[in-house]
């Protein structure tokens, strides 16, 4: 197809996606809202009132909530794919874009796009929560929308390689529940990894979630438990990984073409 | 009924070109085994074949939603393996199985499927609205699709085929299930895109609908063609018909009639089994002389039905005995 085609092609996925968001917000915007908001009533005001300041003489309350905004975002990003082209694949009306003259890479990117959306919203509706309990001011904007961008990015290929691997809804659910939770909550979202001592602190060091964490409060706060430019070029890599491993998957059709 | 407007298609290049086309699916099993067929442009093209024989496969690797393991396929010369996305252009997909999202809305699904073929939305609104209106869902356009009938939804998926308006239109069995009302109004609709133009390729269990639309036709079974030819050539080979005959009073006795075989199925109806040169007029004195009064008469199954069975059983007969001799 013609660029422009391709360009008619890809907003019309994510146009969709964005309409499926907005068709059921009450699955999709407001669970993530109420949940962070407990995290930010639980954790930031009643036991982190008791903490005092962490790094950088931030109040624990100032150092959760990029930890926070990022978890919203990318498990709100890989949700929201994994469902959708699963979902889309169990209704086989993803065959209205496999039997189409559509590119591969415009199916990948409208998905991405949509979860990205997505994550960016609910991020959103989560910082604008936060600032109900605490104050806080942008130190490195142009990181901090880098870093929410490539993290939402990065959760949303992984997503999207999850529905194509899936056989059934069990197997969206796996993945969230026993890789990404456990990854999320051990990525520094609630402590500095530097507080842990050795092997975990190295140990942390190889879950990618600790540098898309690290470089968002960076951006929002000014402190870090990793190198910037290391968290930048670990979220690259991983873009890079996942952008090739789904695109090889369209092209052989793993699960979609027999 | 409005005119369609298909892209205007090259008359001395076929509208489909199948070359020795196989698939193996990973279980082993062999659902083509080497299929060879051509369809001109402007065809109606009957593609039957029973449950399991190969039909849908070979309308998956035309629609590139099955990968063939060998040979190709060519939708106006051009190539389904090599030249995907060009030949997907050029084809309208109505399927088998319901495959759109059935919390969307029968408008958005046809608009976005236009998207999908980078139409842009002010176009594809129209088209929308055209073939909604002329296959009767315009007023269904702002439901939920899951809240329309089976018939609808069939409509449906034939309205969101049209929005590229393809040169190549295929129906996988597009009447499954349908009353027969619907089925012939939609009919009448495919009917009018194949006069104005778009060739389009039928698959069907209703072998009725097969012989009073196709032009052309393709048996296939087990993964072979069995018969490809022109469907009058077709059935002027079936030289043997079946009539049921409903009459008054069962006669004591019946006629004898050289090339005739009739028999009683019960006290009001005789079925008589006759070549196709024989006159009805010969049978119908013989009766009246006899004292049988016939009050009706109806063909026992319909012609094609009768050539299928025969053509599908003797296939197998032949695959039996070839694999006999190879054992």
């Amino acid at each position: 197809m013609s660029a422009s085609a391709n360009l008619v092609a890809l907003h019309t996925i994510v146009r969709r996606e964005i309409v499926r968001i907005m068709r059921i917000w009450t699955q999709t915007l407001i669970p993530p809202a109420i949940t962070m908001t407990l995290y930010f009533v639980i954790f930031g005001k009643l036991v982190g009132s008791r903490i005092g300041t962490i790094e950088g003489g931030f109040t624990y309350m100032q150092y959760i909530v990029p930890g926070l905004v990022m978890m919203s975002i990318i498990t709100n990003s890989y949700g929201n794919i994994s469902s959708s082209f699963f979902g889309a694949k169990f209704s086989r009306a993803v065959e209205e874009m496999l039997v189409s003259p559509m590119s591969n890479w415009v199916i990948l990117l409208g998905y991405v796009l949509g979860a990205v959306v997505r994550g960016m919203i609910v991020g959103a509706l989560v910082l604008l929560i936060a600032l109900l309990f605490t104050r806080l001011h942008i130190a490195h904007p142009l990181v901090t929308v880098l870093s929410v961008m490539l993290g939402a990015t990065i959760f949303s290929l992984a997503g999207f390689v999850n529905a194509v691997y899936a056989k059934k809804f069990d197997d969206i659910a796996l993945v969230p529940t026993f890789v990404l939770t456990p990854l999320t909550y051990l990525g520094g979202v609630f402590y500095s990894v530097n507080m842990l001592g050795q092997p975990w602190q190295s140990i942390s060091r190889i879950n990618p979630i600790l540098y898309m964490v690290s470089a968002f409060r960076y951006g929002v706060l000014g402190i870090s438990d990793v190198d910037i430019g290391m968290a930048f070029v670990v979220m690259l890599i991983f873009v890079v990984l996942l952008s090739w491993l789904a695109l090889y998957l369209l092209k052989r059709g793993v699960g979609l073409r027999s | 009924m409005a005119q369609h407007m298909p892209t205007q298609a090259t008359p001395s290049v076929p509208a489909l070109v199948v070359e020795d086309l196989r698939k193996t699916y990973d279980n082993g099993v062999e659902a083509l085994k080497g299929v060879s067929l051509t369809v001109q442009p402007g065809d109606f093209f009957a593609l039957l074949g029973p449950n399991g024989a190969g039909k849908s496969t070979l309308i998956g690797i035309l629609s590139s939603l099955v990968n063939s393991t060998g040979g190709d396929a060519k939708v106006f010369g051009v190539s389904v393996n090599k030249q995907r996305s060009a030949a997907m252009k050029l084809i309208g997909l109505v399927p088998q199985e319901i495959n759109f999202n059935q919390f969307e809305k029968p408008f958005d699904i046809c608009v976005n499927e236009a998207g999908f073929y980078g139409i842009p939305r002010k176009i594809a609104a129209e088209r929308a609205e055209k073939y909604l209106k002329e296959l009767r869902l315009w007023d269904k356009a702002q439901h939920q699709a899951r809240m329309l009938s089976g018939g609808m939804k069939r409509r449906l998926m034939i309205a969101r085929a049209m929005m590229n308006e393809p040169k190549l239109l295929i129906l996988d069995e597009p009447t499954a299930g349908v009353d027969i009302e619907i089925r012939r109004s939609m009919w009448q609709f495919v009917s009018g895109i194949n006069a104005a133009g778009t060739t389009v390729i039928l698959t069907t269990h209703y072998l009725e609908e097969a012989e009073s639309l196709c032009r052309n036709i393709a048996i296939i079974d087990r993964g072979t063609i069995v018969e490809n030819t022109t469907m009058k050539g077709l059935l002027a080979t079936l030289d043997v018909e079946t009539f049921v005959l409903d009459v008054q009073t069962g006669a004591a006795g019946l006629p004898s009639l050289p090339g005739v075989t009739l028999r009683h199925l019960d006290e009001h109806t005789l079925e008589a089994e006759m070549s196709r040169s024989h006159d009805l007029n010969s049978l119908f004195a013989a009766l009246s002389a006899h004292g049988v009064v016939v009050t009706s008469m109806r063909n026992k199954t319909n012609r094609l039905e009768e050539l299928f069975v025969r053509l599908v059983e003797q296939g197998r007969n032949g695959q039996a005995a070839a694999a006999e001799v190879a054992a």
